[in-house]
């Protein structure tokens, strides 16, 4: 029985752990063909901010963790603008040279990680130089469930109830909301959204801020259970990418089917042969299915559909 | 309401459109008749602003909007069919025609009442994924989310591509109902000669990206006329 319980906490910890990492990520690839490689670093961004507002500044953990969200849409609404749309040094190039100087990241997934992977760069060692090697933590909150000989965070829990909500959330926000709808428009087809009166670039940039912002929380919530270092952003990625990969190009369905599939395999190889395992394991299952599906669980939802709609 | 003045734009330095002079009256219904590839849908890709020209202005309701982006256009009261329709096809009936609210943005009145009268089987299939349509449903569609916000100008590609001829009949009627009822200016491209005799008011005649004729209401009755320029 406890070790059920413990496979079940595992799973839950996983499960929340790639679905908070995965979500803001998933969003900026599936609506703009960006893959955004800074992703951790903009976690980073989130977290760092909301331990400083509650340990510098003093705000209650609720409240310096929107402070954290709002700090990482705002910094990804000016990275949008000035690296992935190229809006301001187009800008500054009409002006100085009289012609527009770089291209739109949109859609060109190689050039846009190249980018953002720079960005990343940037981003870690400018944290190291301005805050240090390392920062105070936070403590977790809400303490512990005992069972048997075992524990287990409440908190950690409490994520994986969370991460369902923001599923939940996200489905919401694309399917019943007009800014959902000229979202999942753009991605299909951008020109006939364009002619139907849609500003497209305000969308992406739209896109990329709620991306962010995904990014900022789920940093936020990280904060109290992880080591405040600038390269804590690394560990996100790796899933996130893995679960983006998985789970394909739908962006609420492949990250909830995506987080299920990778929770239980790491659950179960961390439980039997240990955390190293948990992640190999993740990894195995990545390039598999690159191999059998490689545009994902949800990339390949859809061809079946077509298939069956050009067959009826 | 709408003028082409010297228009010429190019693919990748490919002109596809020479030196197009062409208006359309308030009201009008012109048609641009030609056979595939001289350039017909790039005229229309270029009036709603998804190509640029690299030469020649466009004025549209007494504006210049040469250099206005397309969503700017579609917001100023231009709605646009492209060929093929493009529905957006994992959305639902109902959310593609919302998609259209964006269009004319000066407009306070949406046309659901009217249009879902003109084509009952949107309303009847109002929350199914667009993509399941037939073809002839899919540019039903098309016409109503371009339509919803009543704009004043209609840019319509090639009606009758891939419809059943009894459906191609009943949109050019409805098209020329619109028309009346609503005072909708249509511009629309098309091969169909059936189609270009029914709805045009009158037609430029497009090859090689060039208007090489305009023909009037009386012209358009002479069948030899017409058939002269979409011989194969």
């Amino acid at each position: 029985m406890p070790n059920g319980l413990n496979l079940l906490f595992q799973f839950l910890d996983s499960f929340a752990f790639i679905v908070l990492a995965a979500a803001g990520l998933a969003i900026i690839f599936g609506i703009m063909g960006v893959i955004n490689l800074a992703h951790g670093e903009f976690i980073m961004v989130g977290a760092y901010a909301t331990t400083l507002a509650n340990l510098e500044a003093g705000l209650p953990l609720p409240l310096a963790m929107l402070v954290g969200v709002l700090v990482t849409a705002m910094f990804g609404l000016v990275v949008e603008r000035v690296v992935i749309s190229g809006t301001v040094p187009n800008a500054i190039g009409r002006r100085v040279l009289g012609r527009d100087v770089v291209e739109p990241l949109y859609d060109r997934l190689a050039d846009s990680m190249v980018a953002t992977w720079g960005l990343s760069l940037v981003m870690v060692q400018g944290v190291r130089l301005t805050l240090g090697n390392s920062l105070d933590q936070i403590g977790t909150p809400l303490g512990k469930i005992a069972y048997g000989g075992f524990s287990y965070s409440s908190y950690r829990v409490l994520l994986a109830g969370v991460a369902l909500g923001l599923l939940a959330a996200t489905y919401l926000a694309f399917t019943r909301t007009d800014y959902g709808m000229r979202a999942r428009a753009t991605v299909q087809d951008d020109d006939t959204a364009r002619a139907l009166g849609v500003d497209t670039e305000r969308t992406y940039m739209t896109t990329f801020a709620l991306g962010s912002a995904l990014a900022g929380f789920t940093g936020a919530l990280y904060a109290p259970t992880i080591t405040m270092v600038p390269g804590l952003g690394g560990s996100f990625l790796v899933e996130a990418f893995v679960a983006v990969v998985v789970g394909g190009p739908g962006v609420v369905l492949g990250t909830t089917l995506a987080g299920g599939l990778l929770g239980a395999i790491n659950a179960l190889f961390s439980n039997l042969v240990g955390t190293f395992f948990g992640r190999i394991a993740l990894l195995v299952t990545a390039i598999v299915m690159l191999r059998f599906l490689p545009d994902g669980i949800t990339g390949f939802l859809d061809r079946l559909r077509q298939r069956r709609q050009e067959g009826a | 309401m709408l003028e082409l003045d010297g228009v010429t734009a190019a693919y990748d330095s490919t002109p596809i459109l020479r030196d197009v002079d062409l208006a359309v009256a308030e009201g009008e219904i012109v048609g641009v008749m030609g056979k595939n590839g001289v350039g017909k849908s790039t005229l229309l890709k270029t009036v709603i602003g998804l190509l640029e020209p690299t030469a020649g202005t466009i004025t549209y309701a007494g504006t210049d909007v040469t250099t206005a982006t397309a969503d700017e256009r579609a917001r100023a009261g231009m709605g646009y069919i492209p060929q093929g329709r493009d529905v957006f096809p994992t959305l639902t009936v109902e959310q593609n025609v919302r998609m259209g609210e964006t269009v004319n943005a000066d407009s306070d009145e949406l046309l659901y009442d009217v249009l879902y009268d003109y084509f009952p089987v949107l309303e009847e299939r109002a929350s199914q994924q667009a993509g399941g349509m037939s073809g002839g449903e899919q540019q039903m569609l098309a016409i109503a989310r371009a339509l919803v916000s009543n704009p004043d100008l209609l840019l319509l590609d090639e009606p009758s591509e891939g419809i059943q001829p009894s459906i191609v009949a009943q949109i050019s009627e409805d098209m020329q109902a619109i028309n009346e009822d609503l005072g909708t200016t249509i511009l629309f491209v098309e091969q169909n000669l059936g189609v270009i005799r029914e709805m045009a008011d009158r037609c430029y005649a497009m090859e090689r990206g060039e208007i090489v004729a305009e023909l009037g209401p009386a012209a358009l009755t002479d069948e030899d006329a017409i058939a002269e320029f979409l011989a194969v």
